[in-house]
């Protein structure tokens, strides 16, 4: 399976979920607070991100908590 | 000296700080702590440049409110993504809406911020808008919603201070809602000054981060805003061009020359 995960093409296990996707991407995020993830640009809640599995040829979006005026 | 009302809330600091540009987590977190700011801003980025997950830790270990806000956006559409994910993220419906008209300036897009603006209260956002120093469009952002407006005293880190002192009061004049002079600070008199023309709070990051000693010059930021506020409720005497004697001229002695 085919996605973009924050703009780069990625070669991804099927039915991957974003719970695990998440815990790949960003290992020390832990409980997900301070992450959002959309996917083709909409937002999927923290409550979703288990039962939710990415699909071929899906826009991924990771984003993070950091410093910022 | 009164608590600031803002987005139904009462605060006790009219200090908000940013957290950016710091040279690091501790020198952020020590300058936080000195400036009495109990908002703070934070922002959002891919995974792999953010730093680590230590800068929401670090911040909320001391109990303060994070902020989110969508620095970084050039069209309506990218601020409310952003404002969207950053909702989730941090667990709140407040944001500082940034829309950014160009790179160099980093002055508001201000057809895009309404655009914006109007979306996310309309979706139940508590929108606190980076505007420009006019008016006409401060009003239109209240008229929109926003719990707030927060015009730029100077461009975002030029320290430049308040470019134009006559319109943030014509701003404060008419606003039903608070007023945050949000960039340009560049030094504790910059933030004294937006405080006495009548501002509700000030928000700053550059000038407290860059500073040679941030936890200083936080000090400095946190007395200027209460001394500024003071200043302003106590009402400042009209600037006259001649001398008014302040000792009385009655009962002055007549000695023989």
């Amino acid at each position: 399976m085919r996605v973009l995960v924050n703009g780069e093409a990625r070669e991804l296990p099927d039915a991957i979920s974003v719970a695990e996707l998440v815990a790949g991407e960003a290992p020390g995020l832990g409980d997900g607070r301070g992450v959002a993830v959309a996917i083709d640009e909409q937002v999927v809640p923290h409550s979703a991100w288990d039962a939710t599995k990415l699909q071929d040829g899906q826009r991924i979006e990771v984003l993070a908590a950091m410093q910022g005026g | 000296m009164g608590d600031l009302e803002l987005g139904g809330r009462s605060w006790g600091s009219r200090l908000i700080m940013g957290t950016g540009g710091f040279r690091s987590l501790r020198s952020m977190e020590e300058a936080i702590a000195a400036s009495g700011a109990e908002i703070v801003t934070v922002a959002l980025r891919r995974v792999e440049v953010a730093a680590s997950g230590s800068v929401i830790g670090s911040l909320r270990g001391a109990e303060r409110f994070l902020l989110p806000n969508t620095a970084g956006c050039y069209t309506a559409h990218d601020a409310v993504l952003t404002a969207r994910m950053a909702r989730e993220a941090f667990a709140t419906d407040w944001v500082k809406l940034e829309v950014i008209g160009d790179d160099r300036t980093l002055f508001p897009d201000p057809t895009e911020l309404l655009d914006a603006a109007e979306t996310l209260v309309g979706e139940g956002f508590v929108v606190l808008p980076y505007t420009n120093d006019d008016p006409i469009l401060a009003r239109r952002l209240e008229e929109l919603g926003c719990a707030a407006v927060m015009p730029l005293g100077a461009p975002i880190g030029s320290g430049m201070g308040i470019r134009n002192p006559y319109n943030l009061r014509i701003i404060v004049e008419q606003a039903s809602v608070p007023v945050i002079c949000d960039a340009g600070v560049g030094t504790a008199s910059d933030a004294a000054i937006a405080m006495e023309l009548g501002c509700d709070g000030v928000l700053l990051a550059s000038a407290v981060a860059r500073a040679r000693d941030p936890v200083k010059m936080a000090a400095a930021m946190r007395a200027a805003i209460e001394a500024g506020r003071l200043a302003f409720e106590a009402g400042r005497i009209p600037r006259k061009l001649h001398a008014e004697a302040s000792t009385p001229v009655e009962g002055t002695p007549e000695w023989s020359s």
